[in-house]
């Protein structure tokens, strides 16, 4: 199974290497999103958040945000994923080949992630580029972005080859993603702002949290992707 | 506030949601039939 | 008689109706104010049922999910989906009955509280599972991908309910539990609009689930004639001709 998997995630990884996809347009898309909110919320406002301290909304709102980028550009990377299997994305050719439908979860999901830590890396820079927040615990933030990814990713996969090969699925795994990760949202945000106005606890709680969700994700995948990947 | 406003309100939008949507089932019934032979009509495997 | 209706429909109809007319009666009318809230305690009678319709329609997807994994049934596939659809439903009526109840309540028709908000997330997870059977693609791949994330959707539902359980609860907000105190008439209300709910909802499952029968007969029968008259196009073999 780990053998295949690292089959699908280099096919994959290399495929992206290629074609540039994630470097070329998801990464824009996601800058873009980021200017987007700034200058839906105008950088003027401030908020008083708790303690009394009075800062700029975008600087308070930076967590929500960037996470909320990530997620959009997840769903990009995630329908990029299955759009290069076959012409109309089906897993049939996998099938055959007699690759573990478990492997071929992990390996995919785990490209992902791969492309979408690597684009977290840039977009977090531009967040804290233009919105301003601080940063207090690094290692918290760093721990936060890899399981908050790999839970987004594990989760995505899932729903992503449910609705493969189809023509509505660039409108079907949003609908069928979001609801499913916001948990991730809501917990990647609230250890992101730990890690960023810094009140230690809180947010290693809320890493474990996006570490249980990356592991029970794994789980369903690896055991939901045998039947969704039937094509009889 | 007028609390028996929002009690009626509520109390219609249920009522006539359901009664619409069971309108609908029966009457997409009613036409689906037409096409399907008496065989078939079991709804049983 | 319409063409989903049998005696068992019947019964179970003309039951809903007396239960549904008996608790509106004891909703609206005997059942007193409550003391804080006043009248629109009477939206309760409406909102906690329309939850346990609800929930109960997606366990049964969740059920019946399960079950057509494990042996095909077409049964078991299309009651699996009826279900949801009434569950959205009436998952609606929650939202829209809990945000009518909030307005003399909480002064607003939307509080950020973990049920609702789970409630919301919910309602477009299982929007999601209808568009998943809505799905372009032969039938078979479409049940099984179907009854796989309607498996999965229990455990969604969980997770989401926790988190922002938790999330609101560090955040100090006020718990809208229903701190009141509904006792004798009221609870009697509520226990009618329960039963009367539930029957209702049987009702329309069993017509939605044979409504859904006849679509997939519709489906299965122009599937064949498809297969036949591609068969008699191929230039007339014996089976094309035995079959046309």
């Amino acid at each position: 199974m780990l053998r295949d998997a690292w089959l699908m995630a280099s096919k994959d990884l290399r495929i992206e290497r290629a074609t540039r996809v994630g470097v070329g347009q998801i990464l824009p898309f996601g800058g873009l999103v980021l200017i987007l909110f700034g200058l839906a919320i105008t950088p003027d406002i401030q908020v008083t958040a708790a303690g009394g301290v009075e800062r700029p909304m975008l600087a308070q709102a930076a967590p929500g945000l960037f996470w909320i980028t990530v997620m959009l550009a997840s769903l990009l990377a995630l329908g990029r994923s299955f759009a290069v299997e076959s012409a109309d994305g089906n897993l049939d050719g996998l099938k055959m080949a007699g690759l573990d439908p478990a492997g071929i979860f992990l390996g995919k999901s785990a490209a992902v992630a791969a492309q979408l830590l690597a684009l977290e890396v840039v977009l977090g820079l531009g967040a804290f580029v233009l919105y301003g927040p601080p940063l207090a615990n690094l290692l918290l933030l760093i721990t936060v972005v890899i399981l908050a990814t790999l839970g987004i990713t594990a989760a995505g996969t899932v729903y992503a080859a449910v609705a493969s090969g189809l023509r509505v699925r660039d409108t079907l795994v949003p609908l069928l993603v979001l609801p499913v990760v916001a948990p991730v949202l809501l917990a990647a945000t609230k250890a992101t702002e730990a890690a960023v106005h810094g009140s230690g606890d809180d947010g290693w709680s809320w890493a474990m949290l996006l570490g249980v969700f990356a592991l029970l994700y794994a789980g369903v995948g690896m055991l939901a992707f045998g039947p969704i990947m039937e094509e009889s | 506030m007028n609390h028996w406003a929002f009690v009626i309100a509520g109390y219609a939008i249920v009522l006539v949601g359901v009664g619409a949507y069971a309108a609908w089932v029966l009457a997409r019934g009613r036409s689906l039939a037409n096409d399907v032979p008496e065989e078939r009509r079991r709804f049983l495997d | 008689m319409t063409a989903t209706s049998s005696k068992a429909t019947s019964v179970i109809g003309w039951a809903a109706i007396v239960a549904l007319a008996i608790s509106l009666l004891f909703g609206l009318v005997l059942s007193p104010p409550e003391v804080n809230m006043g009248d629109s305690v009477r939206l309760l009678y409406l909102h906690l049922p329309t939850i346990a319709v609800s929930y109960l329609g997606y366990g049964i997807t969740f059920i019946g999910s399960v079950i057509y994994l494990r042996n095909q049934s077409t049964f078991w596939d299309l009651l699996a989906g009826a279900a949801a659809e009434i569950g959205v439903l009436f998952t609606a009526f929650v939202l829209i009955t809990g945000a009518i109840w909030g307005k003399p309540t909480w002064g607003t028709y939307w509080e950020w509280d973990p049920r609702l908000t789970a409630t919301t997330v919910m309602f477009i997870m299982y929007l999601g599972y209808l568009a998943i059977r809505r799905m372009e693609l032969p039938q078979e791949v479409r049940s099984r991908r179907a009854a796989v994330i309607g498996i999965i959707a229990i455990f969604n539902l969980i997770i989401v309910r926790y988190s922002v359980q938790w999330w609101r609860g560090l955040h100090q907000g006020q718990t809208l539990g229903i701190d009141t105190q509904l006792d004798g008439l009221m609870l009697f209300s509520l226990f009618l609009g329960v039963v009367a709910f539930l029957l209702l909802g049987a009702w329309l499952l069993i017509h939605r689930f044979r409504l859904a029968w006849l679509e997939r007969q519709v489906e299965d029968m122009r599937l064949a004639r498809a297969i036949t008259e591609r068969r008699g196009e191929s230039g007339g073999t014996k089976l094309g001709g035995a079959l046309s």
